[in-house]
């Protein structure tokens, strides 16, 4: 059992505008890659499940070339708001860090 | 073959790029040099109050370096989003740097200013029509948010930008624009083809970004072509693969494959990405489809009141279990106070005191899967806000002292129960502002929504 932290290259959230959160999971292989997909543990349902969020709010896209998975969503607070704690939406990606992918 | 050769200076204007890496970009000849000077990224101060993100020393080194190498290949240079929010204010703000710059090194060009600040009139006039739309997610329009905006800009496309080069311009200093279209227009404008034309642009725009291992911001370079671009960073030391550059459609941006322009979509579906050589990388195969009806994007901040912050440790035990009823109940307890202090004129509606809690879910609020664990320690950010300076600053001085001492039930006696690591314990910053559009105005024509104004310098 590994860490989704463990297999790849860059995991990272962002700011996709002032409304949109966007995580990067990208990978140096295509092995490492192929293999986090298949093991479906990190899909459109169980990003919606660990970060409660609606699954219809979840866009989830698999990226051969650039061998990552990318996930948006509504941002939870407009950027900049007084709830908002994250202005460049930069940490939002750690509870993907600690996923695990069985081997 | 149509090549046309496109100089990305930095991704930002003022973050600064290597002297030699754009004297190479220079020596490759390109047909026109752009660096984008603004974004959404940092939050809506910067919009809303006019003032700049970087630092006019960093900015105008950056400037005069780029007006020097256009001088002497005589090619233009687009900057947009002047001033970092890309109003009015910003594109002055730069035209001041330019002009100081042209002063010193005697240097003369055709300027041309295109601003996009919007006029509320013309914009009531559009939601009226119903020709303003939301995005997805945006929050509510009405003539209400238009007015009480304090800056709303509308995003260029490469339209007005060609138009100022058909005008004579040799430098232009833009407003808010779509960071792609500055590197779009001159490749569009001598028939290059539209995907590769606008898929480079996205490469190109945030400098250095697409490359394996960045090292600092700097110049880049895309050879655009019919059917395909190239794309290589000007530093020899610096590196891109198929994969650094196929990666950077991810940044920033919602979809991977689909790039929303004001005229159309760049589609990067059918992309491919070979190495040219181990720093140089060809893309083919990308897609612009042109919309039916071009739209602008608005983007719009309005005052949001005076801020002051407190803060705070809390390492007690007692304190930490009880957390949330203890924060509610000071608060609660602090509106009688407020209510005497200001004889009556101050309820507790005219103010917001917000706290957040790091070690627990200061970061992700409510996405935070850990909420319920917390540690032997926590960190209290306390936000004063109202819409009076005064008022702000009386609320915060007096809060801080009550949170201070508020009491828990499990001690008997007087307790100070946050620690302060600064005297005083609270910080006035001023005015904050929110965002309040994500919309887009269909125009009867690309150019309506912006001014153009021509100087000889």
């Amino acid at each position: 059992m590994a860490k989704l932290g463990d297999l790849a290259r860059l995991i990272r959230s962002k700011n996709a505008g002032p409304f949109t959160l966007t995580f990067d999971v990208m990978f140096e292989s295509d092995n490492a890659y192929q293999a986090v997909l298949a093991a479906n543990v990190l899909t459109k349902a169980s990003f919606a499940k660990l970060y409660n969020v609606p699954k219809d709010e979840v866009l989830f896209f698999a990226h051969d070339t650039a061998k990552a998975i990318k996930i948006s969503i509504p941002r939870p607070y407009v950027q900049g708001d007084r709830d908002d704690g994250d202005a460049y939406g930069g940490q939002q990606h750690a509870p993907l860090v600690e996923i695990e992918v069985p081997a | 073959m149509n090549e046309v050769r496109v100089l990305s200076a930095s991704g930002q204007i003022g973050s600064g790029f290597l002297e030699s890496s754009f004297a190479r970009g220079i020596e490759l000849k390109p047909h026109v040099i752009g660096c984008d000077g603004g974004s959404t990224d940092s939050g809506p101060a910067h919009l809303g109050s006019g003032k700049p993100h970087f630092s006019r020393e960093g900015t105008k080194r950056d400037l005069k370096l780029m007006l020097q190498g256009r001088n002497r290949i005589n090619v233009p240079l687009i900057v947009g989003s002047c001033g970092f929010g890309g109003g009015d204010d910003g594109v002055d703000w730069m035209r001041d740097i330019a002009l100081e710059i042209a002063r010193e090194e005697g240097l003369k060009f055709r300027l041309a200013l295109v601003r996009s600040e919007q006029d509320k009139a013309y914009l009531k006039k559009r939601l009226k029509e119903g020709r303003i739309t939301p995005l997805n997610p945006a929050p509510p329009i009405s003539d209400d948010v238009i007015d009480r905006s304090s800056h709303i800009v509308g995003m260029m496309g490469h339209e007005p930008l060609a138009d100022a080069i058909e005008h004579g311009a040799q430098v232009i200093l833009a407003g808010r624009a779509s960071d792609t279209s500055l590197f779009a227009t001159v490749p569009l404008m001598k028939g290059t083809g539209a995907g590769p034309a606008w898929h480079a642009a996205k490469i190109l725009e945030c400098g250095t970004a697409c490359v394996v291992q960045r090292k600092r911001p700097d110049s880049i370079m895309a050879w655009v072509r019919d059917d395909h671009f190239d794309v290589e960073p000007m530093d020899m030391d610096v590196h891109c693969t198929p994969q650094s550059v196929a990666s950077h459609t991810l940044y920033e941006n919602a979809d991977p494959f689909l790039i929303t322009e004001p005229d159309g979509t760049v589609d990067t579906h059918g992309a491919r990405y070979e190495a040219l050589n181990d720093r140089a990388v060809r893309v083919r195969g990308s897609q612009f489809h042109r919309a039916e009806r071009g739209t602008i994007k608005l983007e719009g901040a309005e005052f949001g009141g005076y801020q002051a912050i407190i803060i705070g440790g809390v390492r007690e035990p007692f304190i930490i279990r009880q957390l949330d009823s203890w924060l509610q109940a000071m608060k609660e307890k602090f509106v009688p106070r407020v209510h005497e202090m200001f004889d009556g004129r101050l309820g507790p509606d005219d103010y917001d005191i917000h706290v957040r809690v790091y070690g627990r879910d200061g970061v992700m609020g409510k996405l935070e899967p850990l909420a319920h664990q917390v540690g032997h320690e926590v960190g209290l950010l306390f936000t004063i806000t109202s819409a009076e300076e005064g008022t702000t600053d009386a609320i915060a001085k007096t809060f801080a002292h009550f949170a201070l001492h508020y009491p828990i039930p499990e001690w008997r006696g007087l307790i100070s129960g946050i620690a302060f690591p600064m005297a005083p314990a609270y910080v006035n910053r001023g005015p904050v502002y929110r965002f309040n559009l994500n919309h887009v105005v269909t125009p009867d024509t690309p150019l309506e929504m912006f001014r153009t104004e021509y100087l000889e310098v």
